[in-house]
């Protein structure tokens, strides 16, 4: 659905150059909830501004549902424009217009007649639980309120993309958790594929199918979430599960079991301990809902050294769970 | 003189006034608005990025905003007399009122368009809007409240003026405070045309912030 090709785009300010997007590959898959995460200043918001060319970027390739973009001219640019939803962090309503004024806007920049407007608005402020809100002006309303007006308004074009800049950053954790959980609905309900960037695990936990993470301009690493989280190595599940340092002894081994799906229900340790006739020090952990499924990681201590282990982590790998040793 | 002499001159000469003050306001404010929105348009990282013209424009707007109103009315005479045909009376007076207030609204209104949220504004471009549409119907209609404050301040300024206008050929409000109140030292005349001033000049006001505060949503 969407397809960034050796993205690149620099800021220049009095001769100083700044590379915000450094050579950057990403394909958004049709129906999918997309993260990216990163810390500000990553880049990751240039990078969802050069999607709509709201950033044009100085080379690369950015195809969205089979239209290269950066092909389009002016005007065509414009119309695809109103096929892609975007939502933002401090939601852009215009003030001086109602909730279903704001609705109406993007109507009216696509050429709707006005007898069409006013149904099309009801109806999209249904979708988003706002109907009785249609009157009021952006000033009247909560965070999470400004946020489904955000929403309505991306959608009114009904797009096939909906392109998210930070749209839960604003907001406290509990109306947090209902605009994913909308955003989420909406994916579901409507196949919209949505390409969000955000600073915060909690998106990434409850709403990405997939995630890709950025540092200085660069993806460090990207993939389904599952498959992230337990791949060896992986950062997002050391951000997810951070384990407490530990001094290793010698005659020890640690090591980090993840966990999830299946095997997130069965009793790995006590098995393993019995199985062995060995003590498992458990040394942290974390379990987490993760797309609605349980993973987790263990850091746990075995007695022995490599050698002696080697069996005995050959056994948990055999159950399907993931093991590292520390180092 | 007795109050009921007064009457009439007073009452021609707040008309005078008004006239005056009201045409000028109407055309500075729509001359005013266009270069307001040239300059923020053409600002570097505006809609319509234009340094050369962004520059002469301010320098341009900077000529109008720097001489005093009654230098600058008196320097305007063969360009008034050229547009009016003549560089004395009522309406001849409306150019350099114009010319004077104009540059003075266009930075009001510039800074007005530049208080919009630039969020709304890219919102907006995201949404597919062209150019125009982003002018009237997003950057204007946003900083009603700022254009309608501005042009406030713009017409009290213009009442102001029309008070020198009448140091040089107009009539009005100024004239008479100054050829009966100073001149005839008509004390009754000076003090009367005073009171109309302020009333009027609080009129203004209280319209103008009933508007803007009509029109603010925030």
């Amino acid at each position: 659905m969407i397809q960034i090709e050796k993205l690149r785009k620099v800021y220049r300010d009095r001769g100083r150059a700044v590379t915000a997007v450094d050579d950057v590959d990403l394909t958004v898959a049709d129906g999918e909830v997309f993260g990216v995460l990163g810390r500000s200043g990553a880049g990751k918001s240039t990078l969802l501004r050069c999607v709509n060319l709201l950033e044009r970027p100085d080379s690369g390739r950015v195809t969205v549902a089979g239209q290269d973009l950066l092909a389009l001219s002016g005007g065509e640019l414009r119309r695809a424009r109103q096929r892609i939803g975007m939502i933002h962090q401090h939601f852009g309503l215009l003030s001086s217009r109602t909730v279903a004024g704001n609705v109406a806007f993007p109507l009216e920049v696509m050429g709707v007649p006005r007898a069409e407007r006013g149904e099309r608005v009801a109806e999209l402020l249904d979708l988003v639980g706002l109907a009785d809100h249609a009157g009021a002006h952006p000033a009247q309303i909560s965070g999470g309120q400004k946020q489904r007006v955000g929403i309505a308004r991306a959608l009114a074009g009904r797009p096939k993309v909906l392109l998210s800049d930070e749209a839960t950053s604003a907001l406290d954790p509990e109306t947090t958790a209902s605009i994913l959980a909308l955003l989420r609905d909406l994916n579901r309900r409507l196949g919209l594929t949505v390409l969000l960037i955000t600073h915060e695990m909690e998106v990434v936990k409850r709403i990405c199918d997939s995630v890709a993470i950025m540092r200085d301009g660069r993806i460090t690493e990207a993939g389904p979430v599952r498959d992230l989280l337990t791949a060896p190595g992986s950062e997002l599940a050391r951000d997810l599960f951070p384990l407490p340092a530990h001094a290793p002894r010698p005659g020890s081994t640690v090591v980090d079991v993840t966990f999830e799906g299946d095997s997130a229900d069965r009793p790995f340790v006590s098995a393993l301990a019995r199985e062995f006739g060995i003590d498992v020090n458990i040394l942290g952990g974390a379990v987490e809902e993760v797309g609605g499924a349980r993973v987790g990681r263990l850091r746990v201590e075995l007695p022995g050294g490599p050698e002696e282990n080697a069996a005995r982590l050959a056994h948990l790998r055999a159950q399907g769970l993931t093991v590292e040793v520390a180092p | 003189m007795t109050w009921d002499e007064i009457w009439p001159l007073l009452r021609t000469a707040t008309g005078e006034t008004l006239y005056m003050t009201g045409a000028s306001a109407a055309l500075a404010g729509v001359l005013g608005l266009l270069l307001g929105v040239l300059l923020v348009l053409s600002d570097r990282g505006g809609l319509l990025p234009a340094p050369a013209l962004n520059k002469g424009l301010g320098f341009v707007v900077n000529i109008g905003r720097s001489l005093p109103y009654l230098i600058l009315m008196v320097a305007l005479i063969p360009f008034t007399r050229f547009v009016a045909g003549s560089s004395y009376g009522n309406t001849a007076m409306i150019v350099p009122l114009t010319v004077g207030a104009a540059p003075f609204y266009a930075r009001l209104v510039e800074t007005a368009l530049r208080e919009v949220d630039p969020g709304v504004v890219a919102a907006a471009r995201a949404m597919g809007a062209s150019r125009r549409e982003l002018v009237v119907k997003v950057l204007l209609r946003e900083a009603r409240p700022g254009l309608v404050a501005g042009l406030t301040v713009t017409v009290i300024a213009l009442l102001g003026y029309t008070a020198m206008a009448g140091t040089v050929g107009a009539g009005g409000l100024g004239y008479l405070a100054i050829s009966y109140g100073y001149e005839r030292f008509e004390t009754k005349v000076m003090v009367a045309t005073v009171v109309v001033l302020i009333v009027l000049v609080q009129l203004v006001q209280m319209v103008g912030d009933l508007v803007t505060r009509r029109l603010t949503h925030k």
